[in-house]
C-alpha cells in the first residue's frame, strides 16, 4: 500500500515512514467509530494497538485523534485504557483536541464501575493543559469522596498533579485540607500514604511563601501523626512504608523512651527482604540515637548482619547500592567492621565499580589484627588482568602502610611490587613509595637500595617519574648513581612532555648539587638553561629562581631549596568531615552513592522533601575551597563522636608537623611576639577603620546584620560571656551538627586585621581575650577558618558555636553562629563582630 | 521518591517502553543514557555504576535479561528505592509474560504500559504485587511459544538434568489461561543456592560464603495458606562460634549467619518448630533469603599447575574432581584461566576417551577455557596446556597467570544441607491434590582458585 517513494526512503518495513497508515487507519478507525456490529471491539482494539505502537516508536499519530476519541465510547476498559494512553501523550501538545476528550473523561468519570471512574479521572488530571484547570475540580472533588478505594487513590495523586498545573486553584478548593483529613482518618492504606506524599510535596513548596503551610509541614512531625503512622505501618505495602520511614527520620524524640519505644516497634522492618525498606530503617535508628553514644554504637553491630545479607542477595545494583551505604558506615566507624574484613574481599566476576568500593572498605578497616591478611589478599590483586582494579588494589596497600600498622611488613610486599616488572604496578609502586618515604624516613635504606635498581627508562607515567626523580634528589648521597641518572633524564629534557616531571628535575638537579656538588655541576648547569629556555611558565619561573637564588647565595639556596625536613605525619585528607557528616546525614540517598552532598549535584527544587536540613542550601563555600580549609582536628573528633579509641591522642601529639591546620596552643610566646609585630607594622589609625567597616555593610546593603549593630555599639555588650568556659570537641562536634543555623552575618576586617592574620594564632588570642574560645581552625592565605565558641557567664550550659569564614583578600568575614538559646544569639553575633572588628588594632 | 522517567531499551539503544511520569527531565535522556552507558571511561571503571548523574538528572539501571530498564529523576530519592523498583517491575513483567524478553515485550507492550499506569502514578510507587495488580490490569497477554526460549532466564537451569520437572513451568504466565483452556494447579519451591569459594595456591579454603534464597512461585487458585517447614537443626546468628570441621560434619545443624523474609512471611511458629506460613500472593517472589559462612564441602576440588618448560615454553596442568555424590550431575561447567599476556599459542591435551569436553584459547584475551557439559559425581578430569611464548619472560610465570575460575550448575544438589521437610497447602475445597515441586539447585557465584 505505501507509495514507492516512502518505502524508498525507510526500507525497513518494521519502521514504516507512517504518514501512509496513519490515512489508513485514519479511515478504518472512522468507519468502526459508529458501529455496533458484534466483534467490533475486537477489530477497535487491533487499530488502537496498531496506533500506540506507532506513538511508542516515534511516529506522529496525532491526527488520529478525534477518530480515537469517537472510538472511545464504549464499555471495553481495555479499549478505554488504550484511548487514556493515547490522550495523555498527545493532549499537551493540542491543547484544542483535548477540550475533545474533556467531555467524555467527565462523563466516564461517573461511569457504574469504579475501575473506568479512577481511570478517567487519572487521564483527566494527566492531560497537564492549563486552560483546562477548571474542569478538574469537580471531578476530583468527588473523586476524593469516592466510596471505592482506587478511585480515592487516584484522585489524592490528581490533587497533587492539579497542583503543579495551578496551584492557585488547587489551595482554592481546599484540597490540602480535604488531602489532611483523608490522611488521618481512611481505612485504605495507599489512600493514606498518596495524601502523605501529596501533603509533603505540596506543603513544602507552599512553605516559601505561607506560613500556615510552614505550619502544616510541621505538623506532620508531630508525636501524634508520626506514632499513628508508625503503629500501622504493616498495613502499608513496602513502599508506603519507606515513605513513612523517612518521615520518621525527622521527627525529634521527646525522650529516650519514645527512642526505644520506636526502636522496637521498627526491630523487624530490619529483617524485610526489601533492601530499601531496610535502609529506611538503619537510617532512622542512627539518627535517633545520634546523641547517646553507646546506643549508636549498638546500632551498628545490630545492622551490620542485615545489610551483609542485603549485599549478598540481591542483582549486582541492587547489592552496590547496599555496599555504598556500608562503606559510608565502615568509614565512619572501621572498628565494629574489622573482623567481618572478609565480606569485603573482591569476587572475580563482580563489576569494577562494587570492587573499587570493597578495596576502600579494606583500606578503613585495616587495623593491627586483621593487616596481614588484607594486605595478603590485595597483593593477590595487584596481579589482577583488570588493570584498573590492580591498580586501586596496590594503592590500597600504600594506604594501609601510610596507617602505620606493620608497615615493616608491607615495605617488603611493595618492593616485591616492584620486582614483578610490570610497568603499571612499578609505577603506582614508586608513587606510594615516595609518600611512604616522607613519612617513615627510617625505611630509607632498604626502599632505596630497591629503587635505585630500576631503569628510569621503564617508567614513563609522569607521576610514577616525577616520583623516582623526587628520591634521587632527596636521597642523592645514598644512591651513588644519582647525579648520572638525573643527568641522563635531563639530557632528555626536550623529549619530556610532562610540566610536572620537569620541575622535579629542576628541583632534584639542585638537592643533588647540594649533596654532590662535582658530581652534578654540570647537570645542574643544563637544567637550569634549559629550564629557562622553557616555554612552561611554571617550569621557566622556577629555573629563573634558582638562577637567581644560587647567584646570591650558594647556602640561602640550600636553605630554601633543601632544608631538613620533619616526616609527614597525617596525610590531608581529601573530604572534610563537615562534608562527610553531611552525607551521613543524608543517608539512604544518592549523597552516600555519588559521595556528595546533595547541594554539589542537585538544584535547590529538586533535593525534595526528605531533605535533612535547609542549612545545606546556604554553604557559600564551594566543595573544594571547604575541603582545603576545614579543620583538621575535626577529622580526629569525628570518628570520637563513636568511638573512644586511644588512637586519638596519638594522631593529635603527631600533627604539629608541616600542616597547615593547628590545635590552638597559647603557651607559644614566639607566635604572639610575631603577631605584635604584624600588628603594629600596619598604620594604626583605630577610629577610622571602625568608620570604614561600617560603611563597607552599608555600601552592601546588609541591612538585617548591619542595621542593629550601630545601634549596640556604643553601649557595653548586654552579653556577659564566661572568660574560662570548656567544652571538648567531641562535644563541640556533637552540638555543631544537632543546632539549627540562628543567624548568618557578614562583616568585615580591618585591614590591620588582616595583616595579623598571617598568623592565624594572633585572632584565636585576640577573641580569646574577648572570652570567646578557638576550637579549631586552619586554612591558608586567603582563606582562613575557625570554630570558635563561648559561655553565657551566668548559665555555663548556654554555648554559643561561631564558624567563622575569613577570605583575606577581600577583608571579609562571614560568621555562623548555632547557639542553645536561639533568642540571645542576636546579642551573641554583636558581641562576635564588636570583637572582631577590634582585631589588629593595638 | 519521585520518578520522572521509566524505560526499557534493548541492548542496541532501542526504545522497548518508555513513560513519563513527571515532565521534569528534558527530551533526548534514552540517549543520554545509553550514550553514556556504552562509553563509560569515568575512574577507569569499564563498566557504568548502576547509578549515575548527567546534568542534573539521576538515571538508574538494572540490567535484567540483556535489557536495560532505567529510571530517571531529578530528586535526590533512596537509590536502593529505585534499584529495587526496577527489578520488581521487571519481575511482575515477568509473571505477566511468562517470558521476558524484547520480543516478549513488543508484542505486549499495551499491555505494560498498563501495567506501568498501575505501578507508578505520578512518579509515586503504588504497588508492586502481581496479585494486586490483577484487579486493575485488563490486557491478556500474549504467550511466546517457550521453544524459542533462550536459556538466559535463571529458570532455565531446571530444564536440562532434572527430567522429573516441567522445564516450561518456570516460564508460564501466572495470569494467561493456558492454551488448552485449563490451568494446573500447582506451585515452586525452589532453593537456590549461589555458593562462593577462594582456594589458596596450596589448596586451602580462605574464604567460602553460601546466599541462599527460597523461591517461590505460586500457580495455585483461592490462595491458601502454606506452611513451610525447613531443618529442625537451623540455627540462626553465629553465636557461638565454633570451628566446624566438614568432613564430620553430620549432627552439628545447618546455622545461618543471617535471613530476611518476604512480607508475606508469618513467623509466628518459627522459633519453636522452624515453620514458615504465608499466604503467598500470585507471581515469583522471594519467601526468604540467607547467607551461611559455616563451612562446607566444595562441590569441586581444583590442582593447578603452572611450569616454566624452556625459554619460552611452559606447561599448564588443570585437574578437577568433583566431590559430591554419583546420582548428582553437574552441567554447563566452565574453568577459565588467565594466561600471561605475551602468550602466543597454547596447545591442549585432554585424558584418553574424553567426551563432551572442548578448550578454547581466547588470542585477543589471552584466556584459557575448558568447558564440559555435565560432569558425575566423583569423577576426576585432567587438561593439559602447552603455551608457546612471544617473548621471554622473566620474574615469577604464576604471578603472570590465574586465577583460575569456574562456574558450573548442579540441579537436585544443596550443600548448605538447608531442606524443605514438607511444605503443606491448607485444605482448600475447590482444588484437588495441586502440583508441589521442591527444586534444589547449586550455582557458582564466585568459585577461584589460586595458583
Amino acid at each position: 500500500m505505501a507509495p514507492p517513494a516512502a518505502s524508498q526512503r525507510y526500507p525497513s518495513p518494521s519502521q514504516p515512514s507512517g504518514k501512509s497508515e496513519v490515512t489508513d487507519l485514519k479511515s478504518q478507525l472512522r468507519q468502526l467509530a459508529g458501529s455496533r456490529a458484534p466483534g467490533v471491539d475486537d477489530s477497535k482494539r487491533d487499530l488502537f494497538k496498531k496506533v500506540i505502537s506507532y506513538m511508542t516508536i516515534g511516529i506522529d499519530v496525532s491526527s488520529v485523534f478525534g477518530e480515537m476519541v469517537m472510538c472511545s465510547a464504549t464499555s471495553d476498559i481495555v479499549l478505554k485504557k488504550m484511548c487514556y494512553l493515547y490522550v495523555g501523550n498527545y493532549a499537551k501538545g493540542n491543547p484544542d483536541l483535548s477540550l475533545l476528550t474533556i467531555n467524555f473523561l467527565q462523563r466516564d468519570c461517573k461511569d457504574q464501575d469504579p475501575m473506568i471512574r479512577g481511570l478517567a479521572l487519572r487521564s483527566l488530571c494527566s492531560l497537564r493543559v492549563p486552560n483546562l484547570v477548571e474542569y478538574l475540580v469537580g471531578p476530583l472533588g468527588s473523586g476524593l469522596k469516592d466510596n471505592n478505594s482506587y478511585v480515592r487513590t487516584i484522585a489524592v495523586t490528581g490533587v497533587l498533579k492539579l497542583y503543579h498545573i495551578s496551584a492557585s486553584t488547587c489551595i482554592d478548593a481546599d484540597f490540602p485540607a480535604t488531602l489532611k483529613s483523608l490522611m488521618l482518618h481512611d481505612s485504605d492504606a495507599q489512600v493514606v500514604a498518596n495524601c502523605l506524599s501529596a501533603l509533603q510535596e505540596i506543603w513544602s513548596l507552599e512553605a516559601s511563601h505561607s506560613e500556615e503551610a510552614c505550619r502544616e509541614k510541621e505538623s506532620l512531625l508531630s508525636k501524634p501523626v508520626i506514632y499513628y503512622f508508625l503503629n500501622r505501618i504493616k498495613e502499608f505495602n513496602e513502599w508506603a512504608q519507606c515513605l513513612i520511614l523517612e518521615l520518621a527520620v525527622k521527627y525529634v524524640p521527646s525522650d529516650s523512651n519514645d527512642i526505644f519505644d520506636i526502636m522496637n516497634l521498627l526491630e523487624d522492618r530490619l529483617q524485610h527482604a526489601n533492601g530499601a525498606v531496610v535502609l529506611a530503617t538503619v537510617k532512622v535508628f542512627l539518627q535517633l540515637t545520634l546523641s547517646m553514644t553507646d546506643v549508636h554504637q549498638q546500632v551498628y553491630e545490630r545492622i551490620k548482619s542485615p545489610l551483609l545479607t542485603l549485599v549478598s542477595s540481591g542483582s549486582p545494583e541492587q547489592s552496590y547500592a547496599i555496599l555504598s551505604h556500608l562503606h559510608l558506615l565502615v568509614v565512619r566507624a572501621p572498628f565494629i567492621f574489622a573482623s567481618d574484613y572478609k565480606h569485603f574481599y573482591c569476587q572475580y566476576n563482580e563489576p569494577s565499580y562494587v570492587k573499587k568500593l570493597k578495596l576502600e572498605m579494606l583500606t578503613a578497616i585495616a587495623n593491627e589484627s586483621n593487616t596481614y591478611e588484607i594486605v595478603t589478599e590485595l597483593c593477590e590483586y595487584a596481579a589482577n588482568v583488570d588493570i584498573a582494579i590492580a591498580r586501586e588494589s596496590i594503592r590500597a596497600v600504600g594506604k594501609i602502610a601510610l596507617q602505620q600498622y606493620d608497615v615493616n611488613a608491607i615495605v617488603d610486599r611493595l618492593l616485591q611490587f616492584l620486582a614483578m616488572e610490570k610497568d603499571y604496578v612499578t609505577a603506582e609502586t614508586l608513587v606510594l613509595v615516595k609518600d611512604l618515604l616522607r613519612k617513615y624516613p627510617q625505611w630509607s635504606h632498604d626502599c632505596i637500595s630497591v629503587v635505585g635498581g630500576i631503569s628510569s627508562k621503564n617508567i614513563q607515567e609522569p607521576k610514577a617519574k616525577s616520583a623516582l626523580i623526587w628520591m634521587l634528589g632527596e636521597y642523592a648521597q645514598d644512591m651513588s648513581d644519582a647525579p648520572y641518572v638525573l643527568e641522563n633524564l635531563i639530557e632528555n629534557w626536550e623529549e619530556e612532555h610532562s610540566a610536572e616531571v620537569r620541575l622535579h628535575l629542576l628541583t632534584a638537579a639542585m638537592k643533588c648539587f647540594f649533596k654532590r656538588p662535582p658530581e652534578t655541576q654540570r647537570a645542574l648547569g643544563i637544567a637550569l638553561a634549559a629550564g629557562m629556555a622553557d616555554f612552561h611558565q611554571d617550569v621557566h619561573d622556577r629555573a629563573l629562581f634558582y638562577y637567581r637564588v644560587l647567584q646570591y647565595d650558594v647556602h640561602v639556596a640550600e636553605r630554601v631549596v633543601s632544608p631538613p625536613k620533619q616526616a609527614v605525619s597525617v596525610f590531608a585528607d581529601t573530604q572534610s568531615s563537615e562534608i562527610k557528616d553531611r552525607i551521613f546525614d543524608e543517608f539512604n540517598s544518592l549523597s552516600v552513592i555519588y559521595q556528595k552532598p546533595s547541594y554539589m549535584f542537585t538544584d535547590k527544587e529538586h533535593r525534595g522533601p526528605f531533605e535533612f536540613s535547609d542549612e545545606i542550601g546556604n554553604i557559600p563555600i564551594t566543595p573544594e575551597a571547604s575541603s582545603d580549609i576545614v579543620p583538621q582536628q575535626f577529622e580526629a573528633n569525628d570518628k570520637d563522636l563513636l568511638l573512644s579509641t586511644d588512637e586519638k591522642d596519638d594522631n593529635r601529639g603527631l600533627s604539629t608537623t608541616g600542616s597547615a591546620y593547628t590545635a590552638p596552643s597559647y603557651d607559644n610566646s614566639n607566635i604572639s611576639s610575631q603577631m605584635q609585630e604584624l600588628a603594629i607594622s600596619g598604620p594604626a589609625t583605630p577610629a577610622t577603620t571602625q568608620q570604614s567597616s561600617f560603611d563597607f555593610d552599608d555600601i552592601f546593603g546588609l541591612g538585617l546584620s548591619t542595621a542593629p549593630a550601630p545601634a549596640l555599639t556604643p553601649s557595653p555588650p548586654l552579653l556577659k560571656l564566661n572568660p574560662r568556659a570548656a567544652l571538648d570537641p567531641g562535644a563541640f562536634q556533637q552540638k555543631w551538627r544537632q543546632l539549627p543555623i540562628s543567624l548568618t552575618q557578614d562583616c568585615s576586617v580591618n585591614p590591620q586585621g588582616i595583616a595579623a592574620l598571617t598568623v592565624p594564632q594572633s585572632l584565636i588570642k585576640h577573641m580569646q581575650s574577648h572570652s570567646i574560645h578557638c576550637i579549631a581552625s586552619g586554612g591558608q592565605s586567603p582563606n582562613f577558618k575557625f570554630f570558635f565558641f563561648a559561655q553565657k557567664e551566668s548559665e555555663p550550659s548556654s554555648n554559643y558555636l561561631t564558624e567563622c569564614v575569613i577570605n583575606s583578600s577581600s577583608a571579609k568575614a562571614q560568621i555562623k553562629v548555632k547557639a542553645d538559646e536561639q533568642s540571645t544569639s542576636q546579642a551573641f553575633a554583636t558581641v562576635f563582630e564588636t570583637a572582631l572588628s577590634e582585631f589588629g588594632m593595638p | 521518591m519521585m520518578i520522572s522517567q521509566f524505560f526499557v531499551l534493548s541492548q542496541r539503544g532501542d526504545n522497548i517502553v518508555f513513560r513519563d511520569y513527571r515532565a521534569e527531565v528534558p527530551k533526548g535522556s534514552t540517549e543520554t543514557f545509553f550514550r553514556k552507558v556504552k562509553f563509560w571511561k569515568e575512574d577507569g571503571n569499564a563498566e557504568a555504576p548502576p547509578i549515575f548523574n548527567v546534568d542534573g538528572v539521576n538515571y538508574f539501571h538494572v540490567k535484567v535479561v540483556g535489557l536495560y530498564f532505567v529510571a530517571t529523576t531529578r530528586v535526590n530519592v533512596s537509590p536502593s528505592l529505585v534499584l529495587e523498583l526496577l527489578q520488581r517491575i521487571a519481575r511482575v513483567i515477568k509473571d505477566y509474560l511468562g517470558v521476558l524478553n524484547e520480543d516478549s515485550f513488543r508484542k505486549n507492550f499495551v499491555l505494560v504500559y498498563e501495567l506501568l499506569d498501575e505501578v507508578i502514578d505520578f512518579g509515586y510507587v503504588q504497588t508492586t504485587s502481581t496479585e494486586v495488580l490483577k484487579s486493575y490490569v485488563f490486557n491478556e497477554p500474549i504467550l511466546i511459544a517457550p521453544a524459542r526460549l533462550q536459556p538466559i532466564d535463571p529458570a532455565a537451569i531446571f530444564t536440562q538434568g532434572a527430567k522429573r520437572m516441567p522445564g516450561t513451568a518456570v516460564t508460564k504466565s501466572v495470569v494467561a489461561n493456558d492454551p488448552s483452556g485449563r490451568r494446573r494447579e500447582e506451585i515452586f519451591v525452589d532453593i537456590i543456592e549461589k555458593i562462593s569459594v577462594t582456594f589458596s595456591s596450596s589448596g586451602y579454603i580462605l574464604t567460602s560464603e553460601i546466599d541462599g534464597t527460597i523461591q517461590m512461585k505460586s500457580y495455585l487458585f483461592g490462595n491458601p495458606e502454606i506452611r513451610l517447614a525447613l531443618n529442625e537443626d537451623l540455627n540462626i546468628g553465629r553465636g557461638g562460634a565454633s570451628v566446624y570441621d566438614y568432613r564430620s560434619s553430620s549432627g552439628s545443624g545447618v546455622i545461618l549467619d543471617d535471613c530476611n523474609f518476604h512480607e508475606s512471611v508469618r513467623l509466628d511458629s518459627f522459633d519453636s518448630d522452624r515453620t514458615l506460613s504465608l499466604v503467598p500472593p500470585d507471581g515469583e517472589f522471594p519467601v526468604m533469603n540467607y547467607r551461611m559462612t559455616q563451612e562446607f564441602k566444595p562441590p569441586f576440588h581444583v590442582n593447578t599447575l603452572i611450569e616454566e618448560a624452556g625459554r619460552l615454553k611452559a606447561e599448564v596442568i588443570i585437574k578437577i574432581r568433583a566431590e559430591f555424590p554419583s546420582d548428582v550431575v553437574a552441567n554447563t561447567i566452565t574453568i577459565q584461566m588467565p594466561l600471561p599476556n605475551y602468550t602466543s599459542r597454547a596447545s591442549f591435551e585432554l585424558e584418553l576417551g574424553a567426551t563432551g569436553q572442548k578448550t578454547d584459547f581466547k588470542e585477543t584475551s589471552k584466556m584459557l577455557e575448558w568447558s564440559f557439559k555435565k560432569i558425575v559425581g566423583g569423577a576426576e578430569h585432567t587438561l593439559r596446556a602447552k603455551l608457546t611464548f612471544s617473548q621471554e619472560f622473566h620474574g615469577n610465570i604464576t604471578k603472570e597467570a590465574g586465577p583460575v575460575s569456574m562456574t558450573f550448575t548442579i540441579p537436585m544438589y544443596n550443600v548448605s544441607k538447608l531442606q524443605v521437610k514438607y511444605l503443606q497447602i491448607a485444605k482448600n475445597s475447590t482444588s484437588q491434590n495441586p502440583y508441589r515441586w521442591v527444586r534444589y539447585v547449586t550455582q557458582a557465584n564466585s568459585y577461584v582458585a589460586r595458583i
